[in-house]
């Protein structure tokens, strides 16, 4: 069968064919490197159309895909499925429309993020999803995810900035979800679809929202002894009123590596905080002078705000650079993804350093602090026997932790594979057999990715039973939302 | 339904309403003017997924209720056996200032929960119509939304967590408590505007802003619709950030537009300045009343209206006008409120005119992604009105998702859009 297929998907999409076992290992895998399978081939079409058959055929043939941007995904989410192909969007890669009177654009998914606000730029505009792979990652990538970033904090998340779709559902269909303007009547189909991590069908064309440049950004470093009293002048620039566009926090580890990776200039501290405020100048100016007064209140031993644009740009590439400037420090590293109810950022970091001891595992930290989005580097030496299931271990452990103290396995980077297992700890089984009920109406067959985000595959037909309550819960340890 | 399987049903639902209200229905229970024969008000969560449970194993048909200010917007249903009341279920569980976050039963009136808040400097940043009477279930379910949607999203944008009860008596949770969250699929905003037809909420979760130090409004009275609406895509075409933008505008020929700034005392006396170069040759005013109270009084004036919900993109506010204009006849009263991000609410007096002019107005409005929803209008021309207008080519997916949830289609049936 395997034979006939593939000619019956080059002649859908000719040449956008990769079958050749040596280029398909470019694909085993995007981010999240620890998983790999290689899939049976991958199409790369040029248009909607051809996606829309490509996907007709999978359905007809049952065949599984995977929906792929730039494979910069952290949860292994675009990770191909033995016997499935991998669809790539690389080539729906236009900008369709600009209308800047209404701030939309529309693009087609393999758009890179960065692309948007470069196009827009000149009209004074910018797309506010900004997360740290911006400059490669893509907007089909970015929707699947429902990806944050540094300034999400004031301005919210992909799925705040996606208006509507045009997607090729599991069985080859066309649809229009929501639309250019706000509230299309019927289902909020953009707000389910939107970070479903390739679940749920293909986008093929999105409708963006952008914004108006502020007239002023202002951005401030401020030194701390620990990420403590860091956490504390955090809360209280937030219990003033403040909502700052963004916060973000590093401990000395992740300082250090960031130092070594891209000398940022950061301060060497305990607890270094990141606070960007942005909006008409005569407000951030009066509001930064508050920020920095907090900072000095809890004893910041450093306050710098950048003075140029160069400036500021030195300070975000020190913060962008972070993951990737764990290897300067360690052979390998785990990130994870965990968020906690900010007030709980001291005893979470107090037990995430005491699992770590435990462990004899080093945990650098680089967080956006403002939501209580957590990355916690968990580093260790794939080569030293046993390591990487000791890091396994304690990542999995701080998860734990995030979702006991009423928070959440992942603020930005999906479930994926990687953490499907987890799923169950956060959400007892009715309310994951709840969320299956929209994968059976999207996607009766499971082709569409399957396998990813929940630890079991549901059976469509069937109806789940009465209410359970989560054991976690009938202790009184937590309750879920 | 029959009175005997009516008097059973009853019985059967009084084991299950135990500490709660189980009454006949009566006419101020009616649902887009259908009278239900039975009315529930559960005490509790657990109490109400049982009742709708029995409901759904009875195959009676079931209209979920909050504070009764919504109850004629949709298409009338074919019959309502049982309305289930939120009321009972109107406890604020949790309000965590330091990390912005509230969780509340679905029957908490909005007021309710902003009174709570107001003492620590915060609010849900949500001004749907009457917040003394509308509940957070309610205003999730018709995602109603006012002036502030324009700097802080709609009710999906600052939902963070919800729980619902579905036809089988699961009780199901999903999001969280915390504001960054992309653990499974996004329930809470699948329930945005979704009219009950899915589950009964029972819980929500918001994210919260700060209260701003200082408001300011500005209005302006304008000579043409056009300019008023050149001036509302100026300012947002500028660094001035609104927290409400809007063009008044009625049969009469008025045509005003209200700005509103909010923050601190410096930021706004910056953005004023800006906004009056901005507003040009427009004659500043002194408005009569609250205008952002404008929406609310729209539904409030006596007579017996057509109001619709439109919404469009910014550019079309003062075309769409002209049109409303255009198509009526000149005797015919209308009063128009426009917001810049594009949902308008328009208010018709024109009697037998109006089921004409709603569809002309649809298909002016739909080459540019304008549609029209049909909220309020007399009960003799409601059978003639298609209130929801065309569903577009996603309303297979809408029924599947709806028979997943609702197989048997007892929630609010036929209320919805494409009959759902």
């Amino acid at each position: 069968m395997n034979a006939t297929f593939i000619q019956e998907l080059r002649s859908l999409v000719g040449e956008g064919l990769i079958t050749s076992r040596e280029e398909l290992r470019t694909y085993e895998c995007d981010g999240l490197t620890n998983f790999r399978v290689v899939p049976l081939a991958v199409a790369l079409p040029s248009t909607a159309g051809q996606v829309q058959e490509v996907v007709r055929l999978c359905a007809q043939e049952h065949v599984a895909f995977v929906a792929r941007g730039s494979g910069t995904g952290l949860s292994g989410g675009a990770l191909p499925v033995e016997g499935g192909i991998v669809i790539s969007l690389a080539r729906l890669n236009r900008i369709l429309e600009l209308d800047i009177p209404n701030a939309r654009v529309t693009a087609e998914p393999g758009v890179i993020n960065a692309a948007v606000t470069q196009r827009v730029a000149p009209y004074g505009y910018f797309y506010a999803p900004d997360p740290s792979s911006q400059s490669v990652c893509t907007i089909g990538g970015n929707v699947a995810e429902n990806s944050g970033g540094a300034h999400c904090l004031k301005y919210g998340f992909t799925t705040t900035h996606v208006l509507g779709l045009e997607a090729v559902l599991p069985d080859g269909s066309l649809v229009q979800l929501g639309g250019a303007s706000l509230d299309v009547p019927g289902y909020d189909l953009p707000g389910v679809f939107v970070g479903s991590e390739g679940t749920l069908g293909i986008a093929t064309k999105v409708t963006l929202r952008i914004m108006k440049r502020p007239e002023v950004i202002q951005t401030l470093l401020a030194a701390f002894d620990s990420t403590n009293t860091a956490g504390a002048a955090v809360s209280d620039i937030i219990a003033s009123g403040i909502l700052p566009a963004a916060i973000e926090m590093m401990d000395n580890l992740a300082i250090q590596a960031a130092e070594a990776a891209v000398h940022a200039g950061y301060p060497d501290c305990g607890g270094l905080l990141l606070v960007e405020l942005d909006g008409p100048a005569a407000e951030v100016e009066a509001l930064m002078e508050q920020v920095k007064e907090k900072c000095s209140k809890h004893s910041a031993s450093e306050i710098r705000v950048a003075q140029s644009e160069a400036e500021r740009m030195v300070i975000w590439k020190g913060r962008r650079a972070a993951f990737a400037a764990m290897g300067r420090i360690s052979p390998n590293y785990i990130v994870q993804d965990g968020v906690i109810p900010r007030t709980s950022l001291p005893q979470v970091m107090d037990e995430i350093a005491r699992l770590s001891a435990v462990a004899g595992l080093r945990v650098a930290n680089v967080f956006h602090a403002g939501d209580g989005n957590l990355h916690p580097l968990v580093l260790y030496d794939r080569r030293i026997e046993g390591q990487e299931h000791d890091a396994e271990q304690l990542s999995g452990e701080i998860l734990r932790l995030c979702v006991r103290v009423g928070g959440s396995i992942t603020g930005e980077h999906g479930v994926g594979q990687e953490k499907k297992m987890f799923m169950s700890e956060m959400f007892a089984e009715p309310d994951l057999q709840t969320m299956q009920l929209v994968r059976c109406a999207f996607d009766p067959d499971h082709l569409s990715n399957p396998g990813k985000i929940f630890p079991r595959t549901p059976l469509c037909a069937e109806r789940q039973g009465p209410y359970v309550p989560h054991p976690l819960e009938i202790s009184g340890k937590a309750q879920f939302f | 339904m029959a009175e005997l399987k009516s008097a059973k049903s009853a019985q059967a639902l009084r084991a299950i309403v135990v500490e709660g209200v189980l009454r006949q229905g009566c006419l101020t229970d009616a649902v887009c003017c259908v009278v239900p024969e039975l009315y529930a008000e559960p005490a509790g969560e657990a109490e109400l997924a049982q009742a709708l449970k029995f409901a759904a194993e009875a195959g009676m048909q079931v209209a979920p209720r909050g504070g009764s200010t919504k109850l004629s917007w949709g298409t009338a249903p074919q019959a309502v056996d049982l309305v289930v009341s939120t009321a009972k279920l109107n406890q604020i569980i949790e309000h965590a200032p330091g990390d912005m976050t509230i969780t509340v039963e679905a029957g908490a009136t909005i007021e309710q929960v902003q009174r709570a808040l107001a003492p620590h400097g915060q609010r849900l940043a949500l001004d749907p119509l009457w917040p003394g009477n509308s509940t957070v279930g309610g205003v999730i379910a018709t995602n109603d939304s006012g002036a502030l949607r324009l700097r802080y999203g709609g009710v999906r944008d600052l939902i963070i967590g919800i729980t619902v009860a579905l036809p089988d008596g699961t009780i199901a949770k999903s999001g969280g408590k915390v504001v960054k969250n992309v653990a499974g699929y996004d329930l809470p905003k699948l329930m945005c505007g979704a009219l009950g037809t899915l589950g009964i909420i029972t819980r929500a979760v918001f994210r919260l802003h700060p209260l701003p130090e200082t408001s300011q409004s500005l209005s302006f009275s304008f000579t043409n619709r056009e300019s008023a609406n050149q001036f509302m895509l100026s300012i947002t075409d500028s660094i001035v950030v609104p927290t409400g933008l809007q063009m008044r505008t009625e049969a009469s020929g008025v045509v005003e537009a209200d700005v509103r700034l909010e923050g601190i005392a410096a930021g706004v006396v910056a953005q004023a300045e800006i906004v009056r170069r901005l507003a040009g040759e427009a004659k500043p005013l002194e408005p009569a009343g609250d205008p952002w109270q404008a929406r609310e009084r729209l539904f409030e004036t006596a007579g017996s209206p057509t109001i619709c919900k439109l919404s469009m993109l910014p550019n079309q506010l003062a075309s769409t006008a002209e049109f409303v204009r255009e198509a009526l006849s000149v005797d015919a009263e209308w009063s128009f409120v426009t917001q810049s991000t594009g949902l308008c609410w328009l208010r018709v007096d024109a009697g037998t005119q109006v089921p004409g002019f709603i569809s002309s107005l649809r298909s002016f409005m739909a080459p540019a992604d304008g549609t029209v929803v049909l909220l309020e209008a007399p009960g003799v021309m409601r059978q003639e009105l298609d209130v929801w207008g065309e569903a577009g080519s996603a309303l297979p997916l809408m029924k599947r998702i709806k028979e997943q949830f609702d197989p048997h289609g007892i929630l609010n049936r036929g209320r919805f859009v494409g009959g759902i």
